[in-house]
This record gives structure tokens, sequence and C-alpha cells, in this order.
């Protein structure tokens, strides 16, 4: 396993005051926060940064991790000496909020084991287990993103997915089993929307049922088509006589190829509708054509000759009259 | 929508007979159902709806909290509400505005998509 150096993924120095490592979480956070940044690294930055600040501002953990010394470089091949651990007692006070089955390995070597053998046993106890008073409650609800494509949308589709649960065991050892589910994509399903799975979230606490799988579902960003809501958008270029005469073209949408009309004196930016071929669904959206002219290139001297008698026939021609310019 | 034997199958391992429901306008989550998906008390979902940051459909007459459905889009918001206000320790008004923003940032990253095909 790698050696995490947590102070420099805080980018703080080694005798930064409990004050300036908050600081400099607050600001990395913000930075990082997956529901804030783009960046695809952001996640994992993200995890990073909350398992660097669940040891440095805990002042027992970053007493126990500062005694493994400055010699440990990052990603370094990493085993804690033997003797490490001993004479410390964790009072287990972090963690709020912060989710330990996401950390490292690292991590886990250092602080987790114990911590997660001990809150599998406490959760037992208040959980209506041995000794407790009993009480029956839901298993928690769990989330998963699922990528799908625009077109799966248009048919619907199966797809498999594979869960990694968590099981404890009776003396308290948490290890996580594959579980793979075949998901029925619905038809008319839009970028965000939710698929509820019944009964496969966490196991029910007592004679409690177990919670749900929720599955949220995004897009994968498509080639030639872009989604907002229900309506699906093309660009689609045209030539400058087919927008000046009118012509009928064939275009692609989900569904297959399209015959369109496109009235004459059409310039770009057009949005030309193809009603109810959007998202399918009760109300389904609609598809929209939005079209862009693209000019031939002048490649020899005849193209040339042509745009120069296309000059001399639109002499009145202003393309820039919004701009205010008299030619 | 159950899964149908009439849906293609190509996964190896057996099929499953799945309960699967699409959380849309017709199957919105009830207060009780958010607030377990969100794992708050549903005091928290209601002081969402009050700062304006989820709007829930009204369903019946009564604007009574109980007959609040909450479609997808709600979940995300509520959700992303409470992750930010735990991560980054701001709140309510400050998640509302963060929220307000991104949105408004989403927009713009939609547009500025359409010029860069251009």
């Amino acid at each position: 396993m790698e050696f995490k150096d947590y102070y420099k993924i805080m980018g703080v120095p080694r005798d930064a005051s409990q004050d300036d490592i908050k600081r400099a979480y607050r600001k990395l956070a913000r930075k990082y926060h997956p529901d804030v940044s783009k960046d695809p690294q952001a996640e994992a930055r993200f995890k990073e940064l909350g398992e660097a600040y669940e040891v440095l501002k805990d002042p027992e953990k970053r007493v126990a991790y500062d005694r493994l010394g400055t010699n440990w470089k990052a990603d370094q091949e990493f085993r804690p000496p033997p003797d490490w651990n001993a004479g410390f007692e964790f009072s287990q006070q972090g963690f709020t909020g912060a989710d330990a089955s996401q950390f490292s390995e690292f991590f886990e070597s250092l602080f987790g084991r114990s911590f997660r053998a001990e809150q599998a046993r406490r959760g037992g106890e208040t959980h209506g287990g041995p000794g407790g008073a009993f009480f029956h409650a839901p298993g928690e609800d769990r989330y998963a993103k699922i990528m799908i494509d625009l077109e799966d949308s248009y048919h619907g589709a199966t797809r498999t997915i594979s869960l990694q649960v968590p099981e404890v065991d009776a003396e308290g050892h948490v290890s996580t089993r594959e579980h793979k589910l075949n998901v029925v994509i619905p038809r008319g399903i839009r970028p965000r929307q939710y698929i509820r799975l019944t009964g496969k979230g966490a196991p029910g606490h007592g004679q409690g049922k177990a919670g749900d799988l929720y599955l949220e579902v995004e897009f994968r960003s498509h080639p030639i088509y872009r989604v907002d809501e229900y309506d699906v958008y093309l660009d689609l270029p045209v030539a400058p006589w087919e927008a000046a005469l009118g012509a009928t073209v064939t275009i692609p949408t989900p569904e297959g190829m399209v015959d369109l009309k496109i009235p004459a004196d059409s310039t770009t930016g057009r949005k030309l509708r193809l009603r109810g071929r959007g998202i399918p669904g009760k109300t389904p959206g609609d598809f929209y054509a939005v079209l862009r002219i693209a000019p031939p290139p002048a490649t020899d001297e005849r193209d040339k000759a042509f745009y120069r008698s296309m000059a001399e026939q639109f002499k009145s021609f202003n393309p820039r009259a919004k701009l205010g310019m008299q030619t | 929508m159950s899964n149908k034997n009439g849906h293609r199958n190509n996964a190896p391992s057996p099929p499953l007979e799945l309960s699967v429901t699409l959380i849309d306008e017709q199957n919105a989550l009830t207060l009780t159902e958010l607030s377990h998906a969100c794992s708050v008390q549903s005091g928290y979902i209601i002081e969402l709806v009050d700062e304006g940051l989820i709007t829930p459909q009204i369903m019946a007459e009564e604007r009574e909290p109980h007959c609040w459905r909450f479609t997808g889009t709600q979940m995300r918001r509520a959700r992303m509400a409470l992750r930010l206000q735990s991560d980054l320790g701001i709140n309510l008004a400050g998640v509302a505005l963060a929220l307000q923003l991104l949105d408004e940032i989403e927009t713009l990253r939609m547009r500025l998509n359409v010029l860069d095909n251009w």
C-alpha cells in the first residue's frame, strides 16, 4: 500500500495550526466538491481531501500520524510499523458525516479497521442487537449513478450493474461482496431522473424492511445530439442554396432517418421542429434541427470567380448591418 | 414498472425479477420517502421547501406537507443541498445561492457547448 502525505494533500506545513488546517480544508473542499467542480479528478481529490482532514483535524489521530515520522514520501510503499498504535486510544469522535468505507487502504491500516469493527458492533447494539432494546427500522437507501446513451431512452434497455455490498460478519469484520443486478431502463427516461429498485438498499434493522436503491441516470455526451429536458437538438449544416431556395434533406434522428423540409429564406440559427420526436413519453418532447449555413470552400479559380460574381450580384447585401456598419 | 420477460437480456447471470420504478411525475416521492432517501428528518426537507431550495408538486387542494410530492430533480437538489451543507459548512441561505449559481453555470455551459460546435 502507498503512503499518503496528508499534509501535502492539504497543502499545509507539518506545523500548521488546527485553524490553518480547517481553513485549508474549506478552501480546497469548495474547489473540489464534486457538486461544484467539473474537473474529472474532482471526486478523487475530494475523497482524498476528506480523508486527510479526517486525520489532521482530530488532534489524537494527527499525533498518531505524525509519529510515523517525516521520512515517508507520498505514494511510497508503506507498511505500518509493528508498534504503531500502541499507547493510543482513539475516542472515535471523528467521522461525523464522513464515510469511512470510502477511505484508502492506508487510512484503514492506521485507523480504519478498529473503527469499523467498533462501528459495526455499536450499530448492532443500538439497532436491536443482544442486550439492547429491540426496535425495528428500515434499512438505509443507497445510491449509484448509471450512464446510458440517448438511444437507450428512445428504445428502452437492460443494463447489468454491479454493486459493492458491505457485509458485517458475527465477529464484526467488514467485507464487501459484489452483487450483480439486471436493471430495466424504462423508455422515455430523461437525464437526472432516478430509478428506484425497491428493497435493494441496505438491509433493515431488526424486522425492518430493506432500504431502496436509487439509480441516478446520466446520459453520455452524444457526438451529434444535445438533450435539454424532454427536447433533443441537432445542429444541421446546410448549403447556402438549400437555405436560400428551400430543400428537403435527409437528417439523422435517434429513431432513424427522417426527411426534413427546409423552408426558403432560412438563416443560420433557425430552429425547425419535429413535434413529438424528442424523448418519448406520455407527452413526448420535440426534436429540433438548428440550421447552420456551411459555405463551400473556394478552392480553385472557377470557385473564386463564382464567389466574385455573387459579390457583384448581392452588392447591396450588408452582413454587418446589425453592427451599425455602413458597408 | 416491473421487469417483464419480453425484455432482451444479454447478461450471463440469471435474470432477476426486479421491481423498478421510474421516479417521475406519476411516481413522485412523498415527504416521508424523500426524508428516508436523504436520511434526514422530514423537518429538514420542510426547511428546504421553506427556503425555496426545492419545490414540491402540490397534489390536492390542501397545501399540507403530507400532500407534497417530489420528483427526481427535487431529490437531486435536496441531496446536493445536504452534501454542500455538511461538506462545506454553509448555511441554507448559502446553499440556496450556491444551487442557483450552479444552475446558471450549467445553462451557460450548455450554450457554450453549442457555440464550440460551430
